[in-house]
């Protein structure tokens, strides 16, 4: 007899995270799935909830660059340099020149790092373990360089509002040229080791495809929205700092899958190498900070500043109503906006994909919970 | 002791606008007129300013005009400036490569607005965490659980007079 009809199919509630290696943090998402596939899912973030925009009112602005420090901690020195950016932009501060290269050669160079941290922890997910092995030696090389230039391996608060805390040491270039030959050998090994592999190429490519249309409709920028091929990078729209005067591409993606998402990144170290390069020849002489009063009381606006972070286009709103201390500050982080994506790409995909595809959206929890 | 710190007048911020922002400084006005916007500058961005309940509409006219095509809703927040809460969407268009800045003014006792979900998917989030934080609630949004904060949290943590709990252990 048949019974066809009179069973429901039922969906199974899986719960993946929060304490969860894969998750790369603190991140719980709910999975509905249907035997292997994908049916639904739910995002569950907050467990790091520091209230870090609502710490800002209550700071004065020099010390708020620490509190930017923790928000993507992969990437601090990008954080510090934007919110000094819109500090700036707000009091119509000018920034000395050799600063400003300073800011961008680490700038880049903490996106390289970044990045060798993604290729590394993205071969994990896909059952690779040995490239993060070559990703971290190569990565620990950038950490000693930033220690050396800042005299902190993370937390450095050496962007400061007006310039930078002080200058590079004396044999900066000489370290810097030894260090950029080891990080592109070392790039050339994981992109040898890595990339082209058959199993590899087999678990990401063609898992987790998105649009250009929604990923834009979703607010995804960075590597994860140039893998659907649109070449939308802050660095070249709007230029900051002095990135109109290096020569450089925008790599993009074809497909829009996690393979896409990763190789965008791989081309992007390169091309990050090649800035430090070109910052390293022009580097000028002179000043690394305009002096200002510890206490800055900046006139009375506000101001939205863009930047380029590794994980994609970082916003930050500043309200001043003309007293010593913010009056609001709002970031927009880019991994919040690419996670919101996440229940797009998971829908109809096997379970076994879903950390896949969330690795290859290389979120930072610190700044999408804030 | 004389209080040589104190100005009279808080010092506002130039304005300065570049090309594209003066062209749509000009075209706003006339794309928007049914709604009439208050067109303004702040630094750098265009600011326009509209009813609440007109948000919808003008998000769809601002995304759909061609001379517009704002197609990127790139942050969403609220601004508490006590006797009102301010909704602020920075917009941009990844054709045409400029920005713009969207107000719009609610009452603290009723926060609400409605949702632009419809027209930016990426509109999810950051309107949860606005009603998480401040109390806003976007109509037609489908989920309004907390997102940021968890079930039964009192209060809303992002407003002005919101008193920070003493610490107690957990």
């Amino acid at each position: 007899m048949s019974t066809e009809g009179q069973l429901d199919t039922i969906h199974m509630m899986v719960n993946m995270g929060p304490q969860h290696p894969s998750t790369h943090g603190v991140f719980r998402m709910v999975l509905w799935v249907d035997g292997e596939r994908v049916v639904d899912l739910e995002p569950h973030i907050g467990y790091l909830h520091r209230g870090s925009e609502k710490l800002c009112e209550g700071e004065i602005y020099a010390q708020i660059v620490t509190l930017f420090d923790r928000l993507d901690y992969i990437s601090n020195l990008n954080n510090e340099m934007l919110f000094c950016r819109s500090v700036e932009k707000l009091m119509g501060l000018a920034v000395p020149e050799r600063a400003e290269y300073i800011r961008v050669i680490l700038c880049e160079l903490n996106r390289v790092a970044s990045h060798l941290l993604f290729s590394g922890t993205f071969g994990i997910d896909a059952g690779a373990m040995t490239p993060i092995m070559y990703a971290f030696r190569d990565r620990e090389k950038i950490q000693s360089m930033f220690e050396a230039v800042t005299g902190a391996r993370m937390m450095h608060n050496y962007i400061r509002i007006g310039g930078v805390k002080g200058d590079v040491p004396e044999d900066f270039a000489q370290r810097m040229g030894v260090l950029l030959g080891e990080i592109r050998q070392g790039i050339d090994e994981t992109d040898r080791l890595l990339s082209f592999n058959e199993i590899f190429l087999a678990r990401t490519k063609g898992i987790g495809v998105i649009d250009a249309e929604t990923a834009i409709a979703y607010g995804m920028s960075g590597p994860s929205l140039r893998a659907c091929g649109v070449p939308m990078d802050v660095r070249k729209d709007q230029p900051y700092s002095v990135y109109d005067r290096f020569d450089f591409g925008i790599p993009v993606g074809e497909k829009g899958d996690s393979w896409d998402r990763y190789y965008v990144r791989v081309m992007e170290m390169r091309e990050s190498l090649s800035i430090i390069e070109q910052a390293l020849e022009q580097l000028p002489d002179g000043p690394t900070i305009t002096p200002t009063r510890l206490v800055l009381r900046p006139p009375q606006g506000e101001v939205y500043v863009r930047g380029e972070n590794p994980r994609g286009e970082i916003g930050v709103y500043l309200v001043s109503n003309g007293a010593d201390r913010p009056y609001r500050v709002k970031v927009r982080p880019p991994s919040f906006c690419n996670l919101m994506a996440l229940k797009e790409l998971l829908k109809g995909t096997y379970v076994a994909d879903a950390v896949v595809i969330l690795g290859s959206l290389d979120i930072v929890l610190g700044e999408v919970d804030r | 002791m004389v209080e040589r710190h104190r100005r009279e007048e808080t010092p506002q911020a130039p304005v300065a606008l570049d090309d594209k922002g003066r062209a749509l400084q000009l075209l706003l006005p006339e794309i928007l007129a049914e709604f009439q916007p208050e067109v303004g500058a702040a630094v750098d961005l265009v600011v326009a300013t509209v009813k609440p309940q007109d948000v919808p509409a003008v998000c769809r006219l601002t995304k759909e005009d061609p001379r517009l095509s704002f197609d990127y809703l790139m942050c969403l927040c609220v601004v508490d400036y006590v006797e009102h809460l301010q909704v602020v969407y920075h917009l941009y268009s990844t054709t045409m490569k400029h920005m713009m800045v969207l107000k719009a003014n609610v009452s603290p006792e009723e926060p609400s607005l409605p949702s632009v979900i419809a027209l930016w998917t990426g509109a999810d989030w950051h309107e949860r965490e606005s009603h998480d934080l401040f109390g806003v609630v976007f109509e037609g949004h489908p989920n309004m659980n907390p997102l940021l904060l968890y079930e039964g949290f009192e209060g809303y943590p992002g407003r002005r007079n919101y008193e920070m709990p003493e610490y107690r252990e957990w």
